[in-house]
């Protein structure tokens, strides 16, 4: 992926309350730290009322403007199933749709994470994402965990490392 | 966390609320309003001193008081704050300032969480202040040094205007070294500057545009605007967040990036304007720079008025440069908010929605019921319109329809321009009566969980002198306050309200159900404080 010059192009979405903009801020940290100029656009305002929800991170060399433009999404990452559709056009023609849904198996809702026989949950399903995604960047798995437990509260972090690391698995 | 001085990531918010720190700003105040709530509440994390006022006006003349004593003052609101500031604005302009005052208007170009989207810059032009306009988060915090010093080297006030993408998107800041204020507060008697008596008035006002034309004078040199050099075939003349769009869109181009868009600094964009061949100007929302510089008799191109809506991005400027006209494609529809699952509003809404009463809503959680499942809402201008508004209805509608006419205020709203309304309606009472109803659910729930006068909170949720809405309302002169703290007694009361031909004022109140587990906290911690 990272060609020096190219900017990298990833959205979150999901719904109010889902963790989008927590998971932006890990994938911004991480960029950051990893010696990239960031931005981090969202959309706060209606979020807390279970609205749609989507949160832009661009990192590269040097990056102007906080928004992705529609069509250059190197990555859309999808946090519930039914806010796949209205996001699928911020892709680029190579860009790739990770989607919760691949956790879900035939389950249409989120909750069901937390009944089956996996590490990822409706509430830690955002980090596990991000392990997908890590998959496809070439960060340092220390710069992720690094990120992760400065946005986590300290109680959090050993159960987002191990679901960062279980969805890079999928990768 | 590593040292405090080094880069970090921010959003433009954050950024204008570390560069208050390190600027020593004596008091940040404001009323919250998206996209401008998080400078105060994050400059009162930082170890700031931070107020919420009862609303915008009341804010900047805290403000105003805190320059007039020598002392550094912030004042945050979103732009349709800056409607409620606006009479003091305009004669600030006039006093000056001793101590510097900045005033952060968060304009809302696309309204992401507003009723309009005007256009601020406007403002400074009208009232004559210098604005500032930052891109991101090293310029927002870089141009709020900028601005302090601008404002009290000419004892001027400053406006600082950030639009939603500059208030919440991040990025890198480095820091600088702290600069607080030279001259220690004291109270300097000066009647000419400060009492706008008519006599004192007119050389104020020839003082402050001699000023101003100083200033311009000013920024010609002014580091404030940066000069891309590039291909002549095309020049941009943008600020703020638009430019970061152009740069991306057109990376290309000659671009001359305006810091200060008030004075503007006419004969650098004179100049620019010659050295290229198409000269075009790329700003969100109203042609205000396009206005300026054809006033001035600089020739430049603007954008077609399909793009004076919504906010840009590098699409849409990419499009404004090719001319292109074409229908913009469709973003597909996302999932609208709605009121939460467990609501107080929510009950409220059902009845009166059973009751068919005519709605003279108001802005907050609460207007979402406009929406499906309720559909009740039947006008919301602005905050505290609800009361006036319904008043109104009352005065002009025949009887039986103006027995059905509520006014539904929200609790924090009423603290900011609702009292007035109350006043009226014992002043002038219509003939049928009048039904107030305050939906008070403890917080101010829209804009993020913010304190107001009636919490007996402040800002950083500490205990403070409480204004119950029930002993203003009393206190005013309404005889029929009813509180409620049951929601079943709801539909009672609102039915006796509505038969009475009196002013009624209902006040339900039930903790916001996404706000009650720290709303909660709050109340015992306060409580043990006592
Ligand atoms: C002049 C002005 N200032 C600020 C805002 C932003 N704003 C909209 S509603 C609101 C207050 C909502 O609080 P409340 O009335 O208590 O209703 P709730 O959201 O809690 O239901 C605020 C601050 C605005 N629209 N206009």
């Amino acid at each position: 992926m990272m060609d020096a010059n190219k900017v990298t192009n990833v959205v979150i979405a999901g719904l109010g309350g889902q963790g989008v903009i927590r998971a932006a801020n890990i994938l911004a940290e991480t960029a950051f730290k990893s010696g990239y100029d960031v931005k981090q656009g969202e959309i706060h305002g209606m979020s807390q009322r279970g609205g749609s929800v989507t949160s832009d991170v661009r990192f590269g060399k040097k990056v102007y403007s906080p928004m992705v433009p529609v069509g250059e999404a190197d990555y859309v990452l999808v946090l519930e199933p039914s806010q796949e559709d209205n996001n699928r056009f911020y892709l680029a023609d190579h860009g790739l749709l990770l989607s919760i849904g691949r956790f879900l198996n035939d389950a249409a809702d989120v909750s069901a994470l937390d009944h089956d026989d996996t590490p990822v949950t409706a509430r830690n399903c955002n980090v596990a994402l991000l392990g997908v995604l890590s998959g496809h960047l070439s960060f340092d798995d220390g710069q992720w965990e690094a990120a992760i437990r400065v946005n986590l509260p300290e109680k959090a972090h050993d159960e987002n490392i191990r679901v960062f690391h279980y969805g890079k698995t999928l990768a | 966390m590593g040292s405090k001085m080094e880069p970090r990531l921010a959003s433009g918010n954050q950024a204008v609320a570390w560069a208050a720190r390190h600027l020593g700003v004596s008091l940040g105040t404001g009323y919250p309003g998206t996209p401008s709530t998080e400078i105060l509440e994050n400059f009162s994390l930082l170890g700031g001193r931070a107020q919420w006022s009862p609303n915008e006006k009341v804010a900047l003349e805290v403000g105003i008081g805190v320059a007039y004593g020598g002392a550094r003052a912030l004042v945050t609101m979103k732009h349709v704050g800056v409607n409620v500031a606006a009479d003091p604005l305009f004669t600030v302009a006039y006093t000056g300032v001793r101590g510097g005052l900045v005033l952060v208007s968060a304009d809302d170009p696309g309204m992401g969480s507003s009723q309009n989207e005007q256009d601020n810059r406007r403002y400074a032009k009208a009232a004559s202040v210098m604005m500032l306009e930052p891109a991101d988060a090293q310029e927002a915090y870089d141009f709020l040094f900028d601005a302090f010093f601008l404002s009290e080297t000419w004892n001027l006030p400053v406006m600082f205007r950030m639009t939603t993408r500059v208030c919440h998107s991040r990025g890198i800041v480095t820091p600088r070294n702290p600069s607080p204020a030279s001259k220690t507060p004291h109270f300097v008697r000066d009647m000419p500057s400060y009492v706008m008596i008519p006599g004192y008035a007119r050389p104020a006002h020839r003082r402050m545009r001699e000023k101003m034309t100083k200033i311009a004078e000013w920024n010609e040199q002014s580091d404030l605007n940066t000069l891309y050099e590039g291909d002549r075939r095309l020049g941009i003349v943008t600020s703020g967040v638009a430019f970061l769009h152009a740069r991306e869109a057109a990376p290309y181009a000659r671009i001359l990036k305006l810091g200060m868009t008030y004075p503007l600094p006419i004969h650098l964009i004179r100049r620019f304007a010659a050295s290229v061949d198409r000269c075009l100007v790329i700003e969100e929302n109203d042609p205000y720079l396009v206005e300026s510089l054809r006033a001035e008799g600089v020739e430049c191109e603007g954008k077609l008025e399909m793009y004076r809506f919504d906010e840009l991005n590098v699409a849409r400027v990419r499009r404004i440069i090719a001319r292109d006209a074409s229908p913009e494609p469709a973003r597909p529809k996302g999932k609208p908010p709605q009121l939460c699952k467990g609501c107080p509003h929510r009950i409220a809404f059902g009845v009166m929605k059973k009751m068919d009463c005519i709605i003279s809503g108001d802005i907050g959680c609460y207007t979402l019921s406009v929406l499906p499942p309720f559909e009740t809402h039947d006008s919301c201008v602005c905050m505290g319109a609800s009361v006036g508004v319904g008043l109104g209805l009352r005065h002009a509608l025949p009887d039986d329809e103006a027995r059905r006419v509520v006014s539904v205020i929200g609790d924090s709203t009423f603290m900011h321009s609702g009292l007035t309304g109350v006043v009226e309606m014992v002043y002038n009472p219509p003939k049928t009566g009048h039904v107030i109803v305050i939906l008070d659910n403890g917080t101010t729930a829209m804009t993020g969980m913010q304190e107001h006068p009636g919490t007996g909170r402040t800002l950083d949720h500490a205990k403070t002198n409480q204004v119950p809405a029930e002993d203003v309302c009393r206190a005013i002169g309404v005889k029929n306050v009813h509180v409620l703290e049951r929601a079943g007694a709801f539909e009672k009361a609102l039915r006796d309200g509505l038969a009475k031909a009196e002013p009624t004022v209902i006040i339900l109140r039930k903790l916001c159900s996404l706000a009650a587990p720290k709303l909660k906290k709050y109340q015992l911690a306060t409580e043990e404080e006592t």
